[in-house]
């Protein structure tokens, strides 16, 4: 197992990778673990770990007990309002033969992972053939689905360049729907064949008439969305979902090697290196020497693998300001700016940020989109 | 120790630097801020409370500071904080105690999920407890306060916490809210009881508190069973009218007053269908605070 770089002191971490150490905490320590968890979205992971049957068997005081008892009455809910809100869904589209994924926290329930029985998620995730993607909007709309983002600067980063539409709200349930059509923006420097994911993807048993990806594409998206989406605050949240799904689906010996195979087919050797590397380093999860050498090849340079160790194991600490250090912000800004890199060309990212940064007063919007429209407009004609 | 043993200096020193612990209820608070207004009502209105110590778990991590920003030089605000997260908007400055109030009714209603927690005033005597729900306006807080004054129990005037398992009742005592006429009505009512002063023009209209009684405060440990539920409306001019409500209607109503019920689902309602089972149901229609206590009191007789 790697060590650890220095900067790794976070009380939550620590007790990710070495459960049995809470049987030794004090009420104080007791108290941080509860916050850096809420804090990162992982109370009801530490409550499955802790309280459930094959739990880790560490004695938990009845002060934290409370708390972590509450964060799993909120993921028992959840679970069965997406069962719920899946079963309307395939109704939306009974009578089409549109293949419809459930992606992320959603696949993880309706597949019946042991890492949905402690995850809270916001979002319904869904991914649909793009050819499919008017098809399914409007399906949706007439099923009183309606979009977000009205305004046309939204729109049509959404719509041009983006691997999905604007989230789309439910008018009476207000539930968020998130329509991709692949799992990388069109923009981006690789290029996931979205219908090898589809092909390969595994139909529900219960026939629900939802499919979701399978084991080893499940975990490539969630290491891609991770390591090339560039939302940080909830990384470390993330992460344990990697770190789940390797334990759960590692146990079969030849996962590990169609894991590989799938990253070349699929192009997405680099974002598997990064997930093996701080899955291991920040969570010490267990990865075959076999493939941990079949990857080697698939990271950046050494120089540049040096920088994103330091990047990643501060930036993927718990969203607690106990966990913030002086560079902590900086790390996270960095990786920011690198995830919107790989995700647009400059002369498209450049444009995009500055225009976010500026609109922050809504009347402003629709003036300042115009004139980028006429920008893009040009920057097209070149 | 009781935060009565901390002169007020001690307390604002506390709540600007490492944080004032102490507990409410079965929850354990540490809060910190530096609004003066805060310190007072805080040295007011908790004064019989417990402190926390040092070593020791603290449930709800609470900060109420003036906004990051420039704001604070023209029309001064106070944020809530639940651990670094903001649940709602700033408010004005004068606003400070009564956001902590209503900050931490949002935390334990989001955080306190191995409860039901049920929108409530609930009151005690002879070991027989009253639970109210109320829509706002129906007058439950005004009722409890005057019950409160003439020597009932206070266990909350805003939530009903209730152990799943053997259905008790864990006492929330705190400062009592009074919004509007309630408030000169209140000050007209009692001798023993003590409200603070009032803030203008909040979402609520004009709002105060009264301070929970010491003894109340003291037996915040003892829980109590449900006896009695009372759904109380107060309609001007009317006699006391008391009118036994049926048991399904009364789950419907109790259901919709949950705070957590969305999230405990059909085993919350189970909880709430046992609470109603073993309670007698009234809806009671009042105007005179005195009549409507004396009717009360022999409810319990």
């Amino acid at each position: 197992m790697p060590e650890a770089p220095m900067t790794l002191t976070c009380l939550l971490t620590e007790t990710l990778r070495n459960p049995a150490l809470a049987n030794r905490y004090s009420a104080t320590e007791w108290d941080l673990l509860i916050r850096q968890a809420r804090s990162a979205r992982l109370l009801g992971y530490l409550a499955q770990s802790f309280l459930e049957q094959n739990g880790k068997q560490v004695n938990v005081p009845d002060y934290a007990r409370y708390h972590l008892e509450s964060a799993q009455w909120s993921v028992k809910r959840q679970n069965e309002a997406l069962d719920w809100e899946f079963k309307l869904l395939k109704q939306v589209f009974r009578d089409d033969a549109i293949p419809i994924i459930a992606l992320k926290g959603g696949a993880y329930v309706l597949a019946d992972l042991p890492i949905s029985r402690g995850r809270l998620f916001h979002d319904i995730d869904i991914m649909v053939p793009r050819e499919a993607i008017e098809k399914v909007e409007t399906r949706l709309q007439a099923h009183g689905w309606k979009t977000t983002h009205n305004n046309a600067y939204d729109q049509r980063y959404y719509r041009q360049w983006m691997h999905e539409l604007p989230p789309m709200t439910h008018r009476e349930r207000e539930t968020v729907l998130d329509i991709h059509h692949s799992i990388l923006p069109l923009t981006a420097r690789i290029h996931p064949d979205a219908g090898k994911l589809i092909e390969n993807a595994t139909p529900d048993p219960e026939n629900r008439g939802i499919l979701w990806f399978a084991p080893e594409d499940m975990v490539l998206h969630s290491m891609t969305h991770l390591f090339h989406d560039g939302e940080l605050e909830n990384g470390l949240r993330d992460l344990v979902d990697i770190e789940s799904l390797l334990s759960h689906f590692g146990k079969e010996e030849a996962f590990w090697s169609r894991l590989c195979e799938r990253a070349l087919i699929l192009q997405l050797t680099r974002p598997l290196f990064y997930g093996l590397q701080y899955a291991r380093l920040i969570l010490g999860t267990h990865v075959p020497q076999e493939t941990i050498e079949t990857v080697a090849p698939w990271g950046p340079g050494r120089m540049v693998r040096k920088l994103m160790d330091l990047l990643f194991t501060e930036a993927l600490l718990p969203a607690h300001h106990s966990c913030h250090s002086r560079t902590t912000g900086t790390a996270r800004w960095l990786l920011f700016v690198r995830a919107h890199y790989l995700r647009m060309p400059l002369r498209l990212l450049l444009p995009h940020l500055i225009h976010k940064a500026l609109i922050k007063d809504l009347d402003k919007e629709e003036e300042l989109s115009n004139k980028f429209k006429q920008i893009f407009a040009d920057q097209e004609k070149e | 120790m009781k935060l009565l043993d901390l002169n007020q200096v001690e307390i604002s020193h506390s709540l600007a630097h490492q944080g004032l612990r102490f507990r409410i209820g079965p929850f354990s608070v540490s809060l910190h801020s530096t609004f003066s207004s805060v310190s007072d009502r805080i040295g007011f209105f908790y004064r019989d409370f417990l402190t926390v110590d040092d070593d020791q778990f603290i449930d709800f991590h609470i900060h109420i500071k003036k906004p990051d920003n420039l704001r604070h030089w023209i029309r001064p605000q106070s944020v809530f904080s639940f651990d670094g997260f903001v649940p709602f908007k700033p408010l004005p400055a004068n606003q400070a105690f009564p956001i902590f109030e209503w900050g931490l009714n949002w935390c334990i209603a989001t955080t306190a999920h191995q409860l039901l927690i049920i929108h409530a005033a609930v009151v005690e005597k002879n070991n027989h407890a009253i639970i109210m729900p109320g829509n706002p306006g129906a007058g439950k807080s005004t009722l409890c306060a005057a019950l409160v004054c003439r020597g009932w129990r206070l266990l909350s005037d805003e939530m009903a916490l209730i152990t799943p398992n053997d259905l008790k009742i864990i006492p929330i005592p705190r400062p009592i809210g009074l919004k509007n006429e309630s408030i000169g009505i209140m000050g007209n009512f009692g001798e023993k009881h003590e409200i603070g002063p009032s803030v203008m023009d909040t979402s609520k209209g004009t709002v105060a508190h009264m301070r929970p009684p010491t003894e109340s405060v003291k037996q915040a440990n003892t829980g109590v069973y449900p006896g009695t539920i009372l759904f109380p409306t107060y309609s001007a001019g009317s006699g006391v009218e008391l009118e036994e409500v049926g048991k399904a209607i009364a789950l419907a109503r109790m259901t919709e007053q949950s705070f957590n019920s969305h999230i405990l689902g059909v085993e919350g309602i189970k909880v709430m269908e046992r609470v109603v089972s073993r309670s007698s149901v009234f809806n009671l229609k009042y105007s005179n605070l005195d009549t409507a206590i004396a009717r009360i009191d022999e409810l319990i007789r």
